[in-house]
């Protein structure tokens, strides 16, 4: 395929217009977040990319370039696929889900019950 | 590999391609499914910590603060948005939002050289496409990039190109994790189907689609009804040129896209279509434009024609003020300055006022069928994206009665 002249890299992240709303309370934290998000998200990629190549060398002994990019998961290997994203996704996510379920439970901090196990 | 999850969301490569449609390499593929992937954990997994936060710490709270209950749900934003685990949530929503914009753009940019030919192509010389430059972008277009698409529907990087519309079209099936179908056409679909088991028998002869974009629902409906003569307008030309290059693609020959805003049909005499619709256009308006299109659009209308405008559900008084705050997540984070208050509209008296008697409305509910190409046997997640769920309302109505 051939690509076009414009600088397509820089322009895919042109900024939408409107003012952002902000999450967090340093502004510094939105784009240190924003790029965390988008790490995790190539980290997936690599992962994807490593799961065709694992499967085609299993389904084929060797294998192009041109292989891998035109694999297409189907079947078994698209629920598999699904579900390794899915699991990859809670697993980074491990700190907010905790944080979930920290909300509902009312622990005391640790220090209370290190001084409490003194005494008892 | 262990037991699976039960939450299969299909491949971005399961997508049905036509001639217009961007290709995606690997990598890009494997964006998209992560992003589709992450907007099903942040509805779901994530998402259900929202209520939790609320209900442990916010709502306790604002009431120790107030000494009563929030009474809108502005008032519950304001709270929430001050809530450490609702600001992550929200901040990571956006992001990947802002994530799918930045992919998209890159598949469409990257190869809209070929794209533009590919349109050009499908596009030159056609009747069926008729662009105006004189059309201006409506304010409520152009006040910020709905949806965070940068550009909107209208932007172009160069004159006359099709990048909006492709961006637009690439990423439609992982943000909805392919629930409205492999061509994201399943409210349009569900339309057709609503209507073959209601009036099997109803011929509409003209159709005018308001606000089209680059037809993903007005193609069902011209596939369905090839005899009749549909046309499609909307304000942004880059969007027509890329949709009526699609239509043609998906052999849809019987659409006119016409760059025209919809606030004055004066084009069009009283009485010459049989069936006025719009697909989740109406919160993308104003607060004057939706009455005036609604009016223009009853003027339009035949005796016994029909007008449907196909939304997700209106907030309701009986709606609790949670479920309102958390369904206007987009309003206030996704560039959509109008969806709060539409969905705090009342339609059916919108309706009324422009002419329908209230005995001729209806609301309908619309569900779009899992398509069993994507998703081969598995049930499909039933956790709500709120604001890309596949399933509407359709407010309608049939001006002076049903057909006989
Ligand atoms: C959310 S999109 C509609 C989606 C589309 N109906 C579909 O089914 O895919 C809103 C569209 O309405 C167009 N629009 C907004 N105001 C308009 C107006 N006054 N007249 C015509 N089109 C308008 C925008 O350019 C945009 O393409």
């Amino acid at each position: 395929m051939t690509e076009t002249t414009l600088d397509w890299m820089a322009l895919a992240n042109r900024k939408p217009k409107g003012k952002r709303p902000s999450y967090f309370a340093d502004p510094q934290n939105e784009e240190l977040y924003s790029i965390l998000l988008s790490l995790v998200g190539e980290v997936s990629v690599m992962r994807q990319r490593l799961d065709t190549v694992e499967r085609l060398l299993e389904a084929k002994g060797s294998i192009s370039r041109a292989d891998i990019e035109a694999y297409v998961p189907a079947g078994d290997a698209a629920a598999e696929r699904s579900d390794m994203i899915r699991e990859y996704i809670l697993r980074v996510m491990r700190g907010p889900m905790q944080a979930i379920q920290a909300m509902t439970e009312s622990a005391p901090p640790i220090d209370t019950v290190v001084d409490e196990l003194i005494n008892s | 590999m262990s037991k699976s999850s039960g939450v299969h969301v299909p491949p971005y490569r399961a997508v049905t391609k036509h001639d217009m449609f961007p290709s995606a390499t690997l990598d890009e593929a494997a964006r998209f499914d992560f992003i589709t992937h992450m907007n099903k954990f942040l509805a779901s997994s994530l998402g259900a910590g929202n209520k939790i936060a609320y209900e442990a710490r916010v709502l306790p709270a604002f009431r120790k603060e107030h000494g009563r209950d929030p009474k809108d749900r502005f008032e519950i934003r304001h709270a929430m948005n001050r809530d450490p685990f609702h600001q992550l949530w929200s901040a990571s929503k956006r992001n990947t939002m802002e994530m799918r914009q930045q992919n998209g753009r890159a598949i469409a940019l990257r190869q809209l050289d070929e794209l533009d030919a590919r349109a050009n192509a499908l596009n030159a010389g056609k009747a069926t496409l008729q662009l105006d430059p004189t059309v201006e972008v409506p304010r409520y277009q152009s006040a910020v990039d709905i949806h965070c698409m940068p550009g909107c529907y209208h932007g172009e990087e160069r004159p006359g190109d099709v990048s909006a519309g492709a961006n637009y079209d690439s990423g439609l099936f992982a943000t909805t994790a392919g629930a409205l179908g492999g061509l994201s056409d399943g409210g349009g679909q569900a339309v057709v189907q609503w209507l073959r088991a209601n009036y099997p028998n109803w011929k509409p002869r003209r159709v005018l689609d308001i606000g089209c974009t680059i037809g993903h629902n007005v193609v069902p409906l011209a596939l369905a009804y090839p005899e009749a003569e549909f046309i499609a307008i909307d304000t942004a030309a880059a969007s027509l040129r890329y949709g009526h290059a699609r239509a043609q693609a998906l052999g849809a020959m019987n659409i006119t896209f016409i760059q025209h805003n919809g606030e004055d049909l004066s084009r069009w005499g009283d009485g010459c279509f049989d069936w006025v619709q719009t697909t989740m256009f109406l919160h993308e308006l104003s607060g004057k434009a939706l009455p005036q299109i609604i009016r223009e659009g009853f003027r339009v209308l035949a005796p016994h024609g029909l007008m449907l405008h196909v939304e997700q559900p209106q907030y309701t008084l009986d709606m609790p003020l949670y479920e309102q705050f958390i369904r206007d997540w987009d309003a206030f984070n996704n560039n959509e300055p109008f969806w709060s208050a539409m969905h705090g509209m009342d339609l059916k008296q919108q309706m009324v006022s422009a002419g329908f008697a209230p005995e001729e409305l209806f609301v309908a509910a619309v569900k779009a069928v899992a398509d069993r190409t994507i998703f081969p046997e598995a049930a499909t997640d039933e956790t709500e994206d709120h604001g890309r769920a596949a399933a509407w309302h359709a407010y309608g109505a049939w001006k002076g009665g049903e057909p006989k």
